[in-house]
């Protein structure tokens, strides 16, 4: 038998932790199979009505019959193609508009109260308005997306300029610059690890709106999928449609943060 | 000679909705060619606003501001300001930190990135070009600020409190650096400051300002009876105790 050595406090504080977050680990991944072999074994038995509640094995069974039939990768992919866009969409006007208040003061205490009440205006009771006004395309499902996302966006960014410390602006000022080197040299710079971390909540916003626009006014997508199936009472494939969506939402956010990991890496 | 920064007469007040606070009043100066002056005051009373004067960040409401002669508006002469921090920006290194007022004022050429390169190995930062502000101690951060200010030759360099955000002992070896650096290279310099014992071991002479609104007191030239002057030889000369006492009674004058 190896002699048993003594650990450091310091080793000791290390295992500690490490079985601490092991142990979170491990309730997280128990709590999911719980959860679905319950599922799967009240519908077996007969404790919920399968046809309402669906269960884990009709759901995978769908799932792979709607994939083979590829009709399904293709709904996804017009859902994530619709998030996407309306996500760059919402970068690039949240951005110019946090810019063009930030640059014009007198402009953004005009707009204030207007921004505030759009951005808490519930964006689904415009969208029924948006299909009549732009059609049931893509172009509405994409200003759907937007319109969740977007005022929210221009508040949080424009407020997160306002943050930047005012001596580094006066930095420039006295180094000869004019409001254009403010903004490029320190107000933009200084506020990318905080617009990374607004769109990592957006990415999840812009998905909600395309989802509603398709609920609506689309012929595709999940959002399409998931009414269509609850009006021919295809339950199964509602049930895998939001997992679906739940995976989907999971990576976009993923996605942003592997981004915003690697920023703060390098700087 | 003509000074190269004259005060004349400047008033100036801050408004607010609650009403006017009387800021500085009839403050006149003037600082010649290479002489280094402190501003001493109680905290608050206006001795940043007379560097955002001179700098031209804010309007005086009477009186004017000559520098070699001209009004401050239609002076091409660069002044450069330090801060009380040092503001070097993170996403950028060292060395870019060092070139953002050139950048700024569209200024990068060879030359003086040569400039700028051997600034920095003169003060001991040429290990450091690529590298980010962070990886910098706090005594090496104040002198790429100072650096930053410098290449661009300004004509007069403000420091405003620029060592008050650091702890005491770096805070007199800094004071000790960057005074060394700008007898250094012969440059004006008006500091403000607080801190009656900085004034004296840095600066040439000294005014000192009375409580809000602000107007000179006394104006106190100093000489020290030493060849070499450094601040931190000057903090042990006899003379320092004298001169402290002095400026001390000044202050507290007015206090009563």
């Amino acid at each position: 038998m190896k002699p048993e050595r003594i650990l450091t406090p310091q080793e000791l504080f290390l295992k500690k932790q490490r079985k601490k977050k092991l142990q979170i680990r491990a309730a997280r991944v128990f709590l999911l199979i719980a959860f679905l072999a319950l599922w799967e074994i009240s519908a077996a038995l007969g404790w919920i009505d399968s046809f309402i509640f669906s269960s884990p094995s009709r759901v995978v069974e769908t799932f792979w019959t709607m994939c083979l039939g590829q009709q399904l990768l293709v709904h996804i992919g017009i859902t994530l193609a619709e998030t996407l866009i309306s996500f760059f969409l919402v970068i690039l006007f949240g951005i110019g508009f946090a810019v063009l208040l930030w640059l014009c003061p007198r402009f953004s205490a005009v707009m204030e109260p207007y921004l505030v009440v759009l951005n808490s205006l519930p964006k689904s009771a415009m969208a029924p308005l948006l299909i009549v006004w732009l059609g049931a395309n893509m172009r509405t499902i994409v200003v759907a997306g937007m319109s969740v996302a977007i005022f929210g966006s221009i508040i949080s960014l424009y407020s997160g300029f306002q943050e930047v410390d005012p001596d580094a602006v006066k930095l420039i000022y006295t180094l000869g610059g004019k409001k254009k080197d403010t903004l490029f040299k320190v107000i933009l710079p200084s506020s990318v690890p905080f617009l990374l971390s607004t769109f990592k909540v957006n990415i999840g916003l812009c998905l909600v709106g395309v989802v509603i626009g398709e609920f609506i006014g689309a012929r595709s997508g999940l959002g399409y999928l998931i009414i269509y199936g609850s009006q021919v009472f295809q339950l199964n494939m509602v049930i895998m449609c939001i997992l679906v969506l739940c995976i989907i939402a999971t990576l976009l956010y993923v996605a942003v943060s592997v981004l915003e990991k690697q920023y703060l890496k390098r700087h | 000679m003509e000074p190269l920064l004259e005060l004349k007469n400047i008033s100036l007040s801050y408004h607010t909705m609650e009403g006017e606070t009387p800021a500085l009043t009839d403050i006149n100066f003037s600082i010649g060619e290479g002489e280094f002056v402190a501003l001493v005051g109680p905290s608050g009373c206006g001795k940043s606003t007379i560097l955002n004067l001179i700098s031209g960040l804010l309007q005086p409401e009477q009186g004017e501001i000559l520098i070699k002669g001209e009004p401050l508006s239609h002076s091409l002469v660069n002044i450069g300001y330090m801060l009380q921090r040092d503001h070097l920006f993170e996403w950028r290194t060292v060395f870019s930190n060092i070139l953002l007022g050139l950048e700024i004022q569209h200024g990068v050429t060879r030359e003086k990135k040569e400039k700028a390169e051997e600034m920095m190995r003169t003060y001991g930062l040429e290990d450091f070009k690529n590298a980010r502000p962070s990886q910098l101690s706090g005594g090496m951060r104040q002198r790429a600020a100072l650096i930053r200010t410098l290449v661009l030759e300004p004509a007069l360099v403000l420091l405003d409190e620029p060592f008050s955000a650091l702890d005491y002992q770096t805070r007199l070896l800094v004071s000790d650096d960057i005074g060394k650096i700008i007898r250094r290279e012969g440059k004006t310099a008006l500091l403000v400051t607080h801190d009656i014992s900085e004034a004296i071991s840095m600066a040439d002479r000294v005014l000192v300002l009375t409580k809000r609104p602000a107007h000179i007191q006394a104006e106190l030239p100093l000489t020290f009876a030493m060849e070499d002057r450094t601040p931190m030889a000057c903090r042990n000369a006899p003379e320092f105790k004298t001169y402290f006492n002095q400026i001390w009674k000044e202050l507290n004058q007015n206090e009563t």
